[in-house]
């Protein structure tokens, strides 16, 4: 008889997301989509904006942070999508692992994944519309992780949710979407003050939203995460 | 003193016993109270037409479904979705390859042997490689290989962590005559060496090549169970033919 260990959970966290990054890494299917789609989709606001009529600093951080919602969204799907076109979950559920750990797993690799997508899409926004961040780009990419970090915990407990669904693609957006309004509301607003030249303090109360979004969706979704995968 | 099984569980202790378990889909019951054993060291051969309930039946008994009523007990344990450990100690076979055809064949089986726990993940992964005929298709992603050989990555997956329960929902599907031989011999080893099979198969005459028992399953309940020392195959798939026969009218 084998010797058995069964792993810890973040071990187990670790060895998922590195499977599915290994995955995404091979077929590039998802982050190109996303990549494709911000770039568009900065490149169409750029087009129809007036920069007589609006200041790049007020249309900028909206742009960046709905373009953001929008483009991790296209790969959240695939988290679990990939796990069901050979009943691969099954062989997730069969090993002496917490279920948590499988949503651990699956959040992090969105979280490189989403966060990969950003690396890029804030770059763009900031060519685009020509904008002085000065050292408010270090405090933006902190921000950027934050809600990151609140979009992949709900956006992969819905994809879980909605995998099993006929319409899974259609409602996972339709589910997630009004969840992410709390993370790209004060993204938004921090980032609009760190363009006019803001000192952190001014900032730290969307901060602050961030981190306690965070917190309490991360917790509430690990938590749920074993019910949305009972039969 | 009862002396330990390989299994690791005391040698009079089902490696898999079921409780009267029934399990409905909406008002539909697709196990309708089903008793059964499995020691250490047994093949049960389940057969029965399609829709009998019989892979409903072996994701009960992997803890992937939960049963409405009744109970699967695990090494003497009763199944709950928080027995992790008694889980672990499962692998299951089935319809789908249950792979990542992105990833290598090594790749897919060290994988399932991480999630397992298996010290030795590199020997473990090795071994079950070269049980199933695949030394020297290590390197190729499931995808490049065609369903038969699929099949074998997914039977090498399913056994790398030297489970003590093997669930096998018809395994044969898709193998070429030597795939079909070099899995005969796999399972006899298995059971030889302590674990228990449970076997889902139409084919008589490959379920009886294997079992110790026999048992056949129609509308979710067992209608015929028997040992199978001493059956006669052609007799035995003709009561089974009669029964499928009666119980489709």
């Amino acid at each position: 008889m084998s010797e058995l260990q069964p792993p810890g959970t973040m071990a187990v966290a670790l060895m998922i997301a590195r499977k599915d990054l290994a995955i995404e890494y091979r077929t590039r299917s998802a982050f190109f989509s996303s990549l494709v789609f911000s770039l568009l989709g900065v490149s169409i606001f750029y087009m129809v904006w007036d920069p007589t009529a609006v200041r790049p600093i007020d249309m900028a951080p909206g742009v960046l942070w709905t373009i953001f919602a929008f483009a991790g969204m296209l790969g959240l799907h695939r988290a679990f999508g990939l796990e069901l076109q050979t009943r691969a979950m099954d062989g997730l559920l069969l090993a002496p692992v917490p279920r948590e750990a499988i949503f651990l797993g699956k959040a992090l690799s969105n979280l490189v994944y989403v966060s990969a997508v950003l690396a890029v899409t804030i770059p763009a926004v900031v060519l685009f519309y020509n904008l002085e961040f000065g050292s408010g780009l270090l405090i933006l990419g902190g921000i950027g992780i934050l809600a990151a970090v609140g979009l992949v915990t709900v956006g992969t407990l819905f994809s879980s949710m909605t995998v099993h669904t006929r319409f899974a693609e259609l409602l996972l957006p339709m589910l997630a979407l009004p969840f992410f309004i709390p993370v790209v509301v004060p993204a938004a607003q921090a980032s609009a003050k760190l363009l006019v030249g803001a000192e952190l303090r001014t900032v730290m109360p969307w901060i602050q939203v961030l981190v306690a979004f965070d917190l309490m969706f991360g917790v509430a979704c690990v938590l749920a995460f074993p019910f949305t995968i009972e039969d | 003193m009862t002396s330990p099984s390989p299994t690791g569980s005391p040698a009079d202790v089902p490696v898999c016993e079921t409780v009267s378990l029934v399990r409905r889909f909406g008002r539909r019951r697709a196990v309708a109270g089903v008793d059964l054993r499995i020691h250490a060291g047994e093949c049960l051969a389940l057969f029965g037409p399609n829709g009998a309930g019989k892979t409903t039946l072996l994701r009960l008994l992997a803890g992937l479904l939960r049963p409405t009523s009744g109970e699967v007990r695990l090494l003497g344990r009763t199944l709950t979705s928080h027995s992790a450990v008694e889980r672990g100690r499962v692998g299951l076979i089935s319809h789908q390859s249950m792979l990542y055809d992105v990833l290598t064949v090594a790749e897919n089986v060290a994988f399932a042997a991480r999630l397992h726990g298996v010290r030795d993940v590199a020997g473990a992964t090795t071994m079950a490689l070269d049980r199933l005929g695949l030394r020297g298709r290590e390197l190729t992603p499931v995808r490049a290989l065609s369903r038969g050989w699929q099949q074998r990555v997914s039977i090498a997956r399913a056994i790398v962590h030297d489970p003590a329960l093997v669930l096998l929902d018809e395994p044969y599907t898709g193998l070429d005559v030597s795939g079909a031989r070099a899995l005969t011999e796999l399972l006899r080893s298995l059971r030889d060496g302590g674990a228990a099979l449970a076997l889902v198969t139409h084919s008589v005459e490959e379920g009886l090549t294997l079992a110790t028992h026999a048992a056949i399953v129609l509308d979710g309940q067992i209608r015929r169970r028997d040992l199978t020392a001493g059956l006669d195959p052609v007799l035995y798939a003709a009561s089974y033919r009669d029964l499928a026969l009666e119980s489709a009218a």
